[in-house]
């Protein structure tokens, strides 16, 4: 009926001791994933097996603390990582994927690497070329812009863990931002949100996530003015049998 | 004009009143990332002692924001009663901080003297004040309000029953509030954030709502938390709207960014009173505030957030407010980083609120990427229901499924009143008796595992 913490009995005025500790439970896993390490070498090794070559960058926010109180220093790429994405820029690209720890490190652990599996194969369906990948730390959203800018990519899409909830610790989103430049607002950007187990699997993600992508790329806007309509699309598609 | 405070050899120089004002407010992440923060902690006292000097006249000569850019310094300067000011106009922020903490200020003579203060002399005061002062002072106001009860009294706390479901399931509502009512929550409003914008829903709820509240005929109000305009077309259609809701803030381009500005509030309140639904009152908006949002909305003019905040409440103290609420910690730690910003700016919040003359409620709440877990949440509530807080919410066990954050639980309300001896409004207290839901103690009845007949009704 709900997932609200209904019906638990009190204590005097207080909460049951068992209710307590189930409370503190969840709140302890949610703080653990928003400071879990962010395993990039793991990261780099499970896209590779996809065959992505991922760059790695860092914004210029220098740990976590900092991370958490200054989201201005995770929308802007660290020196070296720049010319890191300068030397790789070649000619303009559909898509660069980026993969980034956000605030939580655990989702994109659990997450990321199979939502690009699944999403791999339906790009290459609808003829539309990963440019490059990349592994981003200390990332924001908005950190996606410059990277796609400096690598001429007409479509950015970024994988990276969501705010943890109470009962969600490991949610991860997925943005979407067409002619990626440094000054996009929120409201220019498509967001598929809520993958984790008991929300949005990877497998009706990646089909929202690349129906977008072609959508994007053929009327060249995302945001408040590309309609995410894939619900009617997938509903027909995973009808199919394979 | 510039101020200055000399420490040894060092001259500290600030550039106007708003520098000065940023410049001596407690630290917090909010101003650093605005990078209007004092840049050491002697620099911070420097403009504290500066502060303290300047006469409050001064604040009507000066603000912080020119009243040409910003209808909300209109409306304060405009608004501005003289003749309150009075009894302290020839004060400093110092002398007038003073003059809170004696016996001089009364309850009474505070209420007289709230429409003489303007939100930034109030801030600027807070800004010179402890956690005590902040306790001392607030507890001596009275604000008090009406609609189907009587919110404010002195002695007495409300708790707003805060229902929300993730996507907005009637029956998963219905069971939350059952769950409220049943822990005696709920005399401030019943009021459910919906996770849907969709009108048709908003406006499903406001009936689930209006039919809980009518049939077993709850001394309380309904509200559903969305944007006014929403609100203001379910009355065109005769939906049954107890409360109008809106997030405001202190400075017009950050109302802008909500969708609204004081004409269409003015207009959302006429429309809210035409409805005549109250029964011992007719104060009839619930606005929502919080410290930070004006920056996040790059809409602050280089104000600190606290300043901007104490703003907001002379906004809504423009419109008979039945509740106010601070949702203190929702923002993130960008702006509020850890329990002990929290607890400072919650404080703050309901001491200014309190001082302007607004119905200050808070919730006391935290996100999962601030440094503050319930035992920070346990030291703000304890501290503010010391302070005379007029409501807190009530959420089923203090996790709000739908916006994803801890906020304070039905248990919280209980505990508060055990502690504190504080009461629910009267109207309300006197239901909770009447169905045997509490005992002439007003305390909840023993739990006899049985449901009450109402409640068995309520889930049939």
């Amino acid at each position: 009926m709900t997932p609200a913490r209904v019906a638990l009995g009190r204590a005097g005025s207080g909460l049951p001791t068992e209710a307590l500790l189930d409370f503190t439970l969840d709140h302890a896993r949610a703080r653990d994933a928003v400071h879990a390490a962010f395993d990039v070498a793991g990261l780099t090794a499970s896209l590779g097996v996809l065959g992505l070559e991922p760059v790695q960058v860092a914004s210029l926010v220098p740990e976590r603390r900092d991370y958490l109180r200054r989201p201005d220093l995770g929308r802007i790429c660290a020196a070296d990582s720049r010319h890191l994405l300068e030397s790789r820029a070649r000619s303009s690209c559909d898509l660069v994927l980026i993969v980034a720890d956000g605030l939580s490190p655990t989702a994109v652990k659990l997450h990321a690497a199979d939502v690009a599996a699944r999403l791999l194969p339906l790009l290459k369906e609808a003829g539309v070329a990963v440019g490059h990948a990349v592994i981003a730390r200390g990332a924001r959203v908005a950190l996606g812009d410059e990277i796609g800018e400096i690598l001429r990519a007409r479509l950015v899409v970024m994988l990276i863990g969501e705010r943890p909830g109470l009962s969600v610790p490991d949610s991860l989103g997925a943005y979407l931002t067409y002619d990626p430049k440094v000054g996009r607002t929120d409201a220019e950007r498509n967001c598929v949100s809520n993958i984790h187990g008991s929300g949005l699997g990877s497998v009706e993600a990646a089909f929202k996530i690349a129906w977008l992508v072609r959508e994007a790329l053929a009327r060249q806007v995302t945001g408040v003015a590309l309609k995410d309509e894939s619900t009617e699309a997938m509903v027909a598609r995973l009808a199919k049998p394979v | 004009m510039a101020y200055r405070q000399a420490i040894d050899a060092t001259s500290y120089v600030f550039g106007d009143l708003r520098d000065l004002l940023a410049k001596a407010t407690p630290p917090r992440s909010g101003d650093r990332l605005a990078g209007i923060a004092a840049g050491c902690a002697e620099e911070m006292i420097a403009a504290r002692m500066a502060l303290a000097d300047v006469p409050l006249q001064q604040f009507l000569n000066e603000a912080v924001i020119a009243y040409e850019d910003d209808e909300i310094t209109r409306l304060i300067v405009d608004s501005h009663d003289a003749r309150a000011l009075a009894p302290v106009a020839s004060l400093t922020v110092g002398a007038f901080r003073d003059w809170l903490l004696s016996d001089a200020a009364t309850g009474v003579a505070l209420a007289e003297l709230a429409r003489g203060l303007t939100p930034e002399m109030v801030a600027a005061t807070s800004k010179l004040m402890r956690n005590q002062d902040l306790i001392q002072v607030a507890k001596k106001c009275e604000v008090t309000t009406r609609f189907r009860d009587t919110i404010g009294l002195r002695g007495r706390m409300s708790a707003r029953l805060q229902p929300n479901h993730p996507f907005d399931d009637a029956r998963g509502i219905t069971a939350s509030i059952l769950d409220g009512l049943l822990l005696g929550s709920g005399d401030a409003c019943i009021g459910i954030n919906p996770a849907s914008d969709d009108p048709a829903v908003i406006g499903g709820l406001v009936r689930l709502l209006d039919s809980i509240i009518a049939r077993f005929d709850i001394p309380t109000q309904s509200c559903v938390l969305t944007h006014v305009t929403t609100t203001l077309t379910l009355i065109e259609q005769g939906f049954p709207v107890d409360l109008v809701f809106q997030s405001i803030a202190g400075t017009e381009a950050a109302n802008r960014s909500f969708g609204v500005n004081l004409a269409l509030l003015r207009e959302a309140h006429e429309a809210g009173l035409s409805l005549k639904r109250g029964t011992v009152g007719n104060n009839v908006m619930y606005f929502e505030t919080g410290q930070g949002s004006a920056l996040s909305a790059n809409a602050h003019h280089g104000v600190d957030q606290q300043t901007c905040e104490a703003r907001a409440y002379a906004v809504a103290r423009a419109f008979d407010p039945l509740l106010v609420n601070s949702v203190v910690g929702f923002i993130g730690p960008e702006y509020l980083y850890d329990g002990k910003e929290i607890i400072r700016a919650g404080l703050e919040d309901h001491f200014c609120g309190k001082l302007l003359g607004a119905p200050l409620g808070v919730d006391v709440c935290y996100t999962n990427h601030a440094e503050a877990d319930q035992d920070d949440m346990d030291n703000l509530l304890t501290l503010l229901a010391a302070a005379g807080v007029t409501f807190i919410m009530g959420v089923p066990g203090a996790d709000d499924v739908m916006l994803n954050y801890q906020s304070t639980s039905f248990h919280d309300a209980l505990y508060l009143r055990d502690l504190f001896g504080l009461r629910r409004a009267p109207e309300f207290d006197d239901w909770l008796v009447r169905i045997g839901l509490a005992g002439t103690d007003f305390r909840l009845a023993g739990n006899a595992g049985q449901l009450p007949d109402f409640a068995a009704k309520l889930i049939a």
